[in-house]
């Protein structure tokens, strides 16, 4: 401790006045002036006490500014997701309306031309200008002419590379320019627009559509309060672990600052006045942090461009910081490295001989621990049924609950852990080594996991509160996956034989059921009720229906589906009914048919799709001309999966009948996509979390193992095996986690349950995420025991005998 | 090969470099069951490198080492922990007591490294502690008892499973002239009557006047006095 | 002062000593009496009589030889040179550990420096007698251990002694070559 000035002779302190005036005058230095100058002595020292110091401060520095570097990346979320939408909303095209807008010189045909290539979706429109002042969509310089298209950069990359073949098949176009990025959601988007003169359009599909502008007028679809419960609790859960985790990283190295300063009380420092070094000492690392923060963030963000988790990719320029949370983050960071230095020391007493612990701390009481979590949960519990019928949530209840139910892990932790430890005995040298020091310090070993527990336990209720609501905001798929895995629906004007045929041919598919389908009403215009018409061959019909025999030219009702109540009563040998009615606003053809009297009766079961088909199946002789030229075809098809992309196939096939045909894939389930995406979200913030708790758990056990160098080496000496050394530092940190982890589980549980209570959704533990998240935070623990293995078989060689 | 008849462990013509320094450089050494031999020299000379290749905690770079007819650089690092397990104890300056254990349960630790139950472990532990008069410190730990009785229950430690060499490396270094020497009575003393031979290394005359003869090393190469004179 | 008297008192050291002078070549009388004056006679130079006494002895037992006479006779005008017999003697001497007792230094310091002037080995000088130390101390500490507080004092206080003697002698040693320069500039 060579470093350790005497107080200044010339600072405020020791300046007395030579004459003395007043009582009362005596130059007392203002607090702040105190302040200043004990922080810049900390600072100081921070920088410049040698290369411990040094490494200190770096250890605190990187810690903080991973911790900076995720929060500056949260701060940045909402203008992210906001310029994603801003530029989604720029470029919407579709209105939603029935009514078709004349043509006019400011008009433009779209079409929609959506597609999956392979896993991944490309966004697809033909676009057909009807006039010199027909809109461009937005990152578009000019119309593609017919036959070309403009592309996203990373669809023409796809498009050049081997791996685009098939889509190249499929998308027939000269490529004459790239979308400018303003024109993209992400830059990993997959997009193109296609010049075409052939499209037209249908009254009531919205496959195309006429438009004089782009951009969508309508008021933003309000986020649903459960979704935005959802992104609220993600935000806290896990912010929480991060504010917990920069609190770890200012204690680096603490046992060593606090000799330090114990030699400044030697040499004449105060309590207070060490204290306050100390704190300098913490800001320094905190304010190298916050650079280095900043530093992380930047390139981050540089990165993000090229990072696509799970479809979702965002510009560097999205990711702004709020200026505010910035500022936030800026002030907050130091100002709570300070305040937790000053806590941290409360309990222990800097004396110029050394540190004293207040000895033996009193015993841990339970009451007030317990009294945060029973809080939370008041809090949130008036709440529950609320999320049904659009009601909204206060969001400060929520958060507040939340946030004192995790807190409440990070109270409960230590007493826990202290309560379980003290009656923990026998067994191994190795768990007798762990646990008689984690009988001593199991402060530290609490806090240090205190992160992993709280980013388990939100984690956990989170992932009990998605698979809990999964239900409401997942279409079921209940495809019968043994008959058809996909469906071609045809444009209007494509043959149905045709279609059959050509995807018959194309490799992979093994099985096909082409079927017309119309609705059939009783009257001609205005009808409130109507028939579904079915048609196709007698083998395609007994797909759709049960029927007792079978001849071309026959006509059979089924009546007895389910959500199917007119047919029992329209459906009569010998009545007339109309194709194609008229309505309010759509004139319709209005196609009269008169139903034979022979009428043969089948019964309902599920067809290809899983759905129950009722109304009229009719075999095509039966049905006269016109009222064939209604039906809109389509082609169920079975798919050999095996087959290499079957599925792609098929859509080239479909592209080529008609660019516009809809191929449609059943999967067992469809999850709604921004729901998937605050899931991803959590998942990937929660690894992120734990892996920086990983670290900084890594960080002490190696500060830890090195002060203990003399003594491993010692152990080493009188043989005690490599192994016990291992498994002692293994339990070490498997205990407190084992506990940590078990805390979580039982608090998450709760949450999630109180949660799902909230939303009204049944209530069922979603073991799944329960063990996934334990199992994160169990291979956290492994991944920190391994990694500290090398540096401790390095200390358990006899050099650190030498060390005298 | 030199290595005197009827020795318990013997070393012949040891090198052993740290990086550029030969810590040894050609040293030996003998000693006989039951004896106590003092290892002096200046420090840096390699006196205790000696130590730790005669205990089997570093190899030398070259030379032989026996101990009970058996090449001791010859042996994996498992068969030479084990060695130390059995066979040999320890005390050091400092440092050496593990500071969560109780001063019973380090005494203990040595038996139980060696796989022994822990009641019967701490209970031969225990009669240890009373020889070396600190069975009053069992239930403390080692920050909460003086330096000599610290240093005491670490030389009950390294009897404990009763070595036939006992390994000291400075044991009185960080003690004052009174408890010093109190160690080295009850360390000779113990380790006479179970018969352990002592290797004792110090740069204490004092200390070195409680071994039947003195072994010096300088700049890595010993001279054992007794067979000089 | 009585550590000179200690030095004098042995005549065999002295006689030792011109010897070890002797060895690095023949000298004349005043030769000798300057260089030992030089090396070891700093507080108290040496008398010629007793140079001229010490030399005729050591004639007698055939240690040393007359070399040469000078012209101008006189006593001072010998010169002397060491036999084989009598390199013989001061390496007996040499590797003879003194007696422990207090007050050693000079004699030690004495053969210390003489060994380095005829390229012996120092350290092993000093080895020996620290062997010699510890063999005292050895006895002592034995009957200490024995005997009742009375003896218990008496030993500490001989071994704090020893101890120091030792210590100086770990000093010595560990400035041989910086002592080995002096000697030989």
């Amino acid at each position: 401790m060579s470093t350790s000035p005497p107080p200044s002779p010339a600072g405020p302190v020791s300046a007395r006045p030579q004459v003395p005036q007043r009582p009362g005058a005596q130059a007392r230095p203002g607090l702040v002036r105190v302040w200043a100058r004990d922080l810049a002595m900390g600072v100081r020292f921070a920088v410049t006490g040698g290369r411990e110091s040094w490494a200190r401060t770096w250890l605190t520095a990187v810690g903080v500014g991973l911790g900076v570097a995720l929060l500056l990346v949260t701060a940045a979320v909402p203008s992210a997701l906001g310029n994603r939408h801003d530029r989604g909303a720029a470029r919407a095209d579709i209105t939603y309306s029935g009514k078709v807008r004349p043509k006019g010189d400011d008009t433009l045909l779209v079409g929609v031309n959506d597609t999956t290539y392979r896993s991944e979706n490309v966004r697809g429109r033909l676009l057909q200008p009807e006039g010199p002042k027909a809109p461009l969509p937005p990152g578009v310089a000019a119309f593609p002419r017919p036959g070309d298209m403009v592309v996203s950069p990373v669809l023409k990359k796809l498009l050049a590379s081997d791996d685009g073949a098939l889509l190249r098949e499929r998308l027939p176009y000269r490529i004459a320019g790239t979308i400018a990025d303003r024109g993209l959601i992400g830059p990993s988007e997959l997009a193109y627009y296609a010049g075409t003169r052939t499209m037209h359009v249908i009254a009531g599909q919205n496959r195309v559509e006429r438009i004089d502008s782009f951009g969508s007028t309508a008021s933003d679809d309000e986020w649903d309060p459960v979704l935005l419960l959802l992104v609220l609790l993600v935000f806290v859960v896990l912010l929480m672990p991060v504010g917990v985790f920069i609190a770890t990283a200012v204690r680096f190295g603490g046992e060593r600052r606090d000799r330090r300063l114990a030699a400044l009380r030697l040499v004449g420092a105060d309590g207070r006045m060490t204290r306050r070094t100390a704190a300098g000492e913490a800001l320094a690392g905190a304010a190298l942090g916050l650079v280095l923060g900043a530093v992380f963030f930047a390139v981050l963000r540089q990165l993000a461009g090229r990072i696509t988790i799970f479809d979702m990719s965002v510009f560097p320029f999205d990711l702004d910081p709020t200026p505010a949370l910035a500022l936030l983050v800026a002030c907050a960071v130091p100002a709570s490295a300070v305040a937790v230095t000053l806590f941290a020391l409360r309990s222990v007493v800097i004396e110029p001989l050394g540190v004293v612990r207040t000895t033996r701390p009193t015993r841990r009481r339970l009451w007030w621990r317990l009294l945060l979590p029973l809080c939370g949960v008041a809090l949130l519990y008036p709440m529950t049924g609320q999320g049904n019928d659009n009601g909204r949530f206060n969001e400060w209840m929520v958060i507040g609950g939340t946030v004192l139910l995790l807190i409440g892990v990070t109270a409960l932790l230590p007493w826990a852990v202290e309560a379980v430890v003290v009656r923990m005995g026998g067994g191994t040298v190795s768990w007798q080594l762990a646990v008689r020091r984690l009988q001593l310090s199991s402060g530290t070993a609490a806090r240090m996991i205190n992160g992993i527990a709280v980013a388990v336990a939100g984690a956990i209720a989170l992932q009990m509160l998605f698979s809990g609501v999964q239900g409401d905001y997942t279409r079921q798929t209940k495809n019968d996956l043994d008959r058809a895995q996909m469906t071609v629906n045809l444009q209007q004007d494509t043959s149905l034989a045709a279609a059959d045929h050509a995807l018959r041919t194309t490799g992979g598919v093994r099985h096909t059921t082409p079927i017309g389908n119309a609705t059939l009403a009783p009257d001609r215009r205005n009808p409130e009720a109507e028939v579904s018409l079915s048609v196709g061959s007698c083998a395609d019909l007994r797909k759709l229906a049960h029927l007792p025999s079978c001849h071309e030219g026959d006509v059979f009702v089924v009546s007895d589906a389910a959500y199917d109540t007119h047919t029992r009563h329209l459906v009569k040998p010998g009545r007339t009914l109309y194709a194609d009615p008229s309505y309010e606003n759509l004139k319709g053809r209005e196609i009269p048919w008169r139903l034979p009297m022979d009428l043969r009766q089948g019964s309902s079961r599920e067809d290809p799709t899983g759905v129950e088909r009722g109304g009229i199946l009719a075999t095509p002789s039966a049905l006269p001309r016109e009222v064939a030229s209604t039906l809109s075809n389509q082609v169920f098809l079975r798919v050999d999966p095996s087959y290499p992309d079957v599925r792609d196939e098929v859509r080239n096939t479909a592209a080529k009948l008609d660019p516009l045909t809809d191929v449609f894939v059943f999967a067992a389930s469809e999850q709604s996509t921004r729901f998937s995406s605050i899931r991803t979200g959590l998942f990937v913030g929660a690894t992120c979390v734990l892996l920086l708790i990983g670290a900084s758990l890594l960080v002490s056990q190696l500060e830890q193992l090195r002060e203990r160098r003399k003594l491993l080496s010692v152990l080493v000496a009188f043989g005690t095996r490599r192994r016990t050394l291992s498994l002692s530092v293994l339990w070490q940190t498997a205990v407190p986690v084992a506990l940590g982890l078990l805390l979580a589980a039982v608090v998450g549980l709760t949450l999630g349950t109180v949660l799902l209570k909230m939303v009204d959704a049944s209530v069922s533990v979603d073991w799944a995420a329960v063990g996934s998240m334990t199992g994160i935070g169990a291979a956290v623990v492994l991944a920190v025991t391994l990694l500290s293995m090398p540096p401790l078989l390095r200390m358990m060689r006899p050099d650190g005998l030498r060390t005298e | 090969m030199s290595i005197p008849e009827g020795s318990l462990l013997a070393a012949h013509d040891l090198h052993k470099a740290y990086g550029p320094t030969n810590a040894l450089d050609g040293a030996a050494f003998s000693i006989h069951p039951g004896e106590v031999v003092a290892v002096m020299g200046p420090s840096g000379s390699g006196k205790s490198t000696l130590l730790h290749c005669l205990a089997g905690i570093v190899t030398p770079d070259s030379g032989t080492i026996m101990y009970n007819g058996h090449e001791l650089s010859a042996m994996n690092d498992a068969d030479r922990s084990a060695l130390r397990r059995t066979d040999f104890g320890f005390v050091f300056q400092f440092g050496q007591l593990v500071p969560e254990l109780s001063c019973l349960e380090n005494v203990a630790l040595p038996l139980r490294l060696n796989g022994t139950g822990r009641k019967q472990a701490e209970s031969t532990a225990l009669t240890w502690m009373q020889r070396l008069e600190v069975e009053n410190v069992a239930k403390q730990r080692p920050g909460e008892v003086s330096g000599g009785q610290g240093q005491r229950v670490a030389v009950a430690r390294s009897l404990v499973t009763g070595p036939r060499v006992l390994f000291a490396d400075e044991p009185t270094g960080a003690l004052d002239s009174l408890n010093g020497e109190r160690v080295m009575e009850l360390l000779t003393d113990a380790a006479r009557s179970a018969g352990a031979a002592v290797v004792l290394v110090t740069h204490e005359a004092r200390v070195a006047a409680y071994s039947d003869r003195e072994v010096v090393v300088r700049d890595g190469k010993s001279r054992d006095m007794e067979r000089v004179v | 002062m009585r550590r000179i008297r200690h030095v004098y008192s042995g005549l065999m050291s002295i006689g030792h000593t011109l010897l070890g002078l002797l060895e690095s070549g023949p000298r004349h009388g005043y030769d000798l009496k300057r260089a030992f004056d030089e090396k070891f006679g700093q507080d108290r130079p040496l008398h010629y009589g007793q140079v001229y006494s010490t030399m005729s002895r050591l004639l007698k037992n055939g240690l040393v030889e007359v070399d040469g006479i000078e012209a101008g006779g006189g006593p001072e005008r010998k010169r002397y040179a060491i036999t084989e017999a009598g390199i013989t003697d001061v390496e007996r001497w040499l590797g003879t550990p003194e007696k422990p007792e207090p007050y050693l230094q000079s004699t030690l310091y004495t053969k210390v420096v003489l060994a380095l002037l005829t390229r012996r080995d120092a350290a092993d000088i000093l080895d020996t007698q620290r062997s010699e130390h510890l063999r005292l101390m050895r006895a002592l500490t034995e009957r200490k251990r024995k005997g009742d507080l009375a003896d218990q004092l008496i030993c500490d206080h001989a071994l704090f002694h020893l101890e120091a003697d030792l210590r100086w002698l770990e000093l010595t040693a560990a400035r041989l070559d910086k002592l080995a320069k002096e000697v030989h500039a």
